[in-house]
């Protein structure tokens, strides 16, 4: 008896499955879609290889002067040579382990924070803004303990970029929330009106003016023999602007609340900063995540304006590597390698923020 | 009496110490009293040491001679100008650099926003390239970057790249045609503005027959034809009464012509290509906050594609793109006092630097300075809140 025997199963067409389907679907779909698809092919042509052959494989990896660089590629051999200043500007190469122990010590400090499971959070939290700043303060600056003094004008880099933007951003957030706060106390017009003109104030004027202010005019407001820091009027300067910029992303969360929040925290008889720190902030702040990583994003971008009023942040140390006789010519390479940290930087902050929105968003997702 | 009788039934009034309102008040005077004191103590020390240094305040030094030139002028400038005709100098030159930013931006913005979403995998990956790498590189690194590695790195004007013989890049700057007007030229400006004039006429024609007779008519196409059309035949019917003066080789530069200072060249690319990456995002957000719903309703109604992306999509997906917008625009304003890292004479850069360091007399360029960036912050935040109370969605 004939029994029924299927054929074997065809393979999918090649043409809706797979790569060449993909390829279709994709990227030819339409004749317009298939014009720009080539079109965007002619310019990645034009664009990569010389980039790639620049950049990696005509460059010049080693060598000591800039007679090593053949100048057909890229010379990384400035960097190399020009690292140390790069990173750690004039600190004392002797004493440059006590940049690496503080950022070690931050790292260690930060990293338990990011584990779900590690139970002393609060305790952590709580040494990292007390105990952690006055470590980093004496081990950076020395003076004490047997610790050789560094002046603040010797410190560059890297270092000083993160120096500028670690502080700005701890300093910046308590402040701005601060500043939403005294912006929503309705109860308070005079203290509301305050905050609206200071925040409005500094967020009306570029930051390059508000550190010309810090350190061209500060002194004159000052009594004559209080001298300041260049770098700690900077960090004012920094700090000041963008606790505006964050008391607006602040308010944005605070007004996102339910006024049912408030009204239960008063029916549990909590007092206005109990009622705000334990039930109104923890929701604000989760709320405008995001929009707090992007301001701490647009601080990290802006440390890099501090080389217009003298200091030699990484931007300004690698602005003052270009202008060494030695090694006239190799700005490109300069601006190049300084684009990809503070890119990294930006970038890694960015998925971040995203990453966390993503699992913050708990609400309403299809 | 009744009086009594309510104020006993109510619950009794706390004891001063505990009665918010009465807290609010003590908070409130000693938070300005404090402020007041700082704000005392600052000026009193200010005054001394400007009394010590021997600084006179006051805004007399405006109408002294400023005795230096400035590369780029809107309008005119020499070495016996006063100072304060460098306060106007700096303050055309940023508004220059900002309109022509805000337009290359926006144009910029808009084509790379769109080609995030399209639908064509390349393109949208390389849009989303750009936009990843250039908002997470500083802007002033940017400006470095074109000032002093590519605009400064161009040949010298002996090997000038050139376009025919009317267009020369050098390291000295771009140097384009100048267009000299010959009489008879108002003709053609006339012609425009009447057209401007008889386009507006249509347009509103245009939108008082379709809410009346749902009749569309191309009214953009017809006056953008009408806009070319017109004036061009005026120009040609008077005879094409228009010298164009190329840019001549003379001893070590270029003369005649317009001439675009390679500051302005970089601060204004860099300035276009980072705001473009933020404009993008803002265009992306704005047309993905249109739902799905309202594409499948209109093709319900049986709109054209185009129908839908005009009459249905842009209008709603403007009122989520323009607020973010404004800001951007306003952040580039201000982006570009960093003008002064490269030169280029801006408000913050001849006034607030030069001027600033010429007469000593910090507070009141800096008052002046930041008094120009409040005022325009402020009206562009007059305007978004017009703005937004006119475009809220009216519901029930």
């Amino acid at each position: 008896m004939a029994t029924f025997r299927p054929h074997a199963d065809l393979p999918p067409p090649a043409t809706s499955s797979g790569a060449l389907g993909w390829v279709r679907q994709n990227l030819f779909d339409s004749p317009v879609n298939g014009a720009m698809t080539l079109l965007a092919l002619y310019l990645l042509y034009l664009a990569v290889p010389p980039l790639v052959d620049w950049a990696l494989i005509k460059a010049d990896w080693s060598g000591s002067r800039s007679e090593d660089c053949s100048k057909a590629g890229a010379c990384w051999v400035f960097i190399g040579v020009r690292l140390n200043q790069f990173l750690y500007g004039f600190y004392p190469v002797a004493e440059q382990w006590r940049v690496n122990l503080t950022i070690a010590l931050l790292v260690a400090f930060v990293l338990p924070l990011f584990i779900k499971r590690f139970v002393l959070k609060q305790w952590l939290g709580a040494a990292l803004l007390v105990v952690y700043p006055i470590v980093a303060y004496h081990l950076l600056v020395g003076g004490s303990f047997g610790l050789v003094h560094v002046e603040t004008s010797k410190w560059g880099g890297l270092f000083l970029t993160l120096v500028i933007a670690v502080v700005g951003m701890v300093a910046a957030l308590p402040l701005g929330i601060l500043l939403a706060l005294g912006r929503r106390a309705e109860n308070m017009p005079v203290l509301k009106a305050l905050c609206v003109a200071f925040i409005e104030l500094w967020r009306g004027v570029p930051l390059i003016t508000v550190l010309f202010m810090s350190s061209v005019m500060l002194p004159f407001f000052l009594p004559e023999d209080m001298s300041f820091d260049k770098l700690l009027r900077a960090l004012i300067g920094v700090a000041l602007f963008e606790s505006a910029y964050m008391a607006e992303v602040v308010r944005g969360g605070l007004q996102g609340i339910p006024k049912g929040q408030y009204e239960a925290a008063d029916a549990l008889g909590l007092g206005y900063w109990r009622a705000t720190v334990l039930v109104i902030l923890p929701q604000a702040l989760k709320l405008v995540i995001p929009g707090i990583v992007n301001t701490f994003i647009a601080l990290f971008k802006d440390t890099s304006l501090v080389l217009i009023i003298g200091l030699f942040d990484l931007l300004g140390s690698i602005q003052a590597a270009n202008s060494d006789t030695n090694w006239l010519g190799f700005s490109i390479e300069g601006y190049v390698f300084a684009a990809c940290v503070y890119w990294v930087f930006c970038f890694g902050m960015s998925r971040y923020s995203q990453w966390l929105e993503a699992k913050l968003h708990t609400g309403h997702k299809r | 009496m009744a009086h009594t009788t309510d104020s006993d039934s109510l619950p009794s009034r706390p004891p001063p110490w505990n009665d918010p309102r009465i807290r609010a008040i003590v908070f409130q005077v000693l938070v300005t009293a404090g402020v007041v004191a700082v704000g005392v103590y600052l000026v009193r020390n200010l005054l001394h040491n400007l009394e010590v240094r021997g600084i006179s305040t006051g805004f007399d030094f405006l109408a002294n001679r400023a005795g230096f030139a400035v590369n780029q002028s809107l309008v005119e400038f020499d070495e016996s100008s006063s100072y304060g005709r460098t306060f106007v100098v700096g303050l055309l030159n940023t508004v220059l650099v900002s309109a022509l930013g805000i337009v290359l931006a926006t144009i910029l913005g808009f084509v790379i926003g769109v080609a995030r979403l399209s639908r064509n995998w390349l393109v949208s990956t390389l849009a989303a390239t750009y936009i990843e790498i250039f908002r997470n590189i500083p802007l002033l690194l940017q400006i470095l970057f074109w000032y002093f590695a590519v605009f400064l790195n161009l040949p010298p004007p002996a090997e000038a790249l050139s376009i025919g013989d009317s267009v020369f890049l050098t390291l000295r700057g771009l140097y384009l045609p100048r267009p000299v007007a010959e009489s008879g030229f108002g003709w053609t400006v006339f012609a425009f503005a009447a057209t401007v004039a008889g386009a507006a006429f249509l347009v509103r024609w245009a939108r008082r027959r379709q809410e009346n007779t749902g009749q569309i008519f191309p009214a953009f196409l017809a006056s953008t034809a009408l806009l070319v059309v017109v004036p061009l035949a005026a120009f040609l019917l008077t005879g094409r009464p228009l010298a164009w003066v190329d840019p001549q080789l003379e001893g070590f530069n270029f003369t005649g012509g317009l001439s675009v200072i390679p500051e302005l060249g970089a601060l204004l690319v860099a300035l276009a290509i980072y705001t473009a990456a933020f404009i993008a995002e803002t265009v992306r957000a704005g047309i993905l906050s249109v739902s799905h719903g309202q594409t499948e309703a209109a093709s319900a109604l049986g709109l054209r594609r185009s129908w839908t992306l005009r009459l249905v999509i842009i209008p709603q997906a403007m009122r989520v793109t323009i607020p973010p917008l404004t800001s951007q625009y306003l952040n580039l304003t201000k982006n570009s006092s960093l003008a002064t890292a490269i030169g280029y004479p801006d408000l913050v850069s001849l006034f607030a630097g030069t001027t600033l360091n010429q007469t000593g007399q910090a507070v009141e360029v800096m008052a002046m300075t930041m008094a120009v960036y409040l005022t325009i912050s402020l009206v562009i935040s007059l305007f978004m809140n017009w703005y937004n109370a006119r475009m809220a969605l009216v519901e029930r």
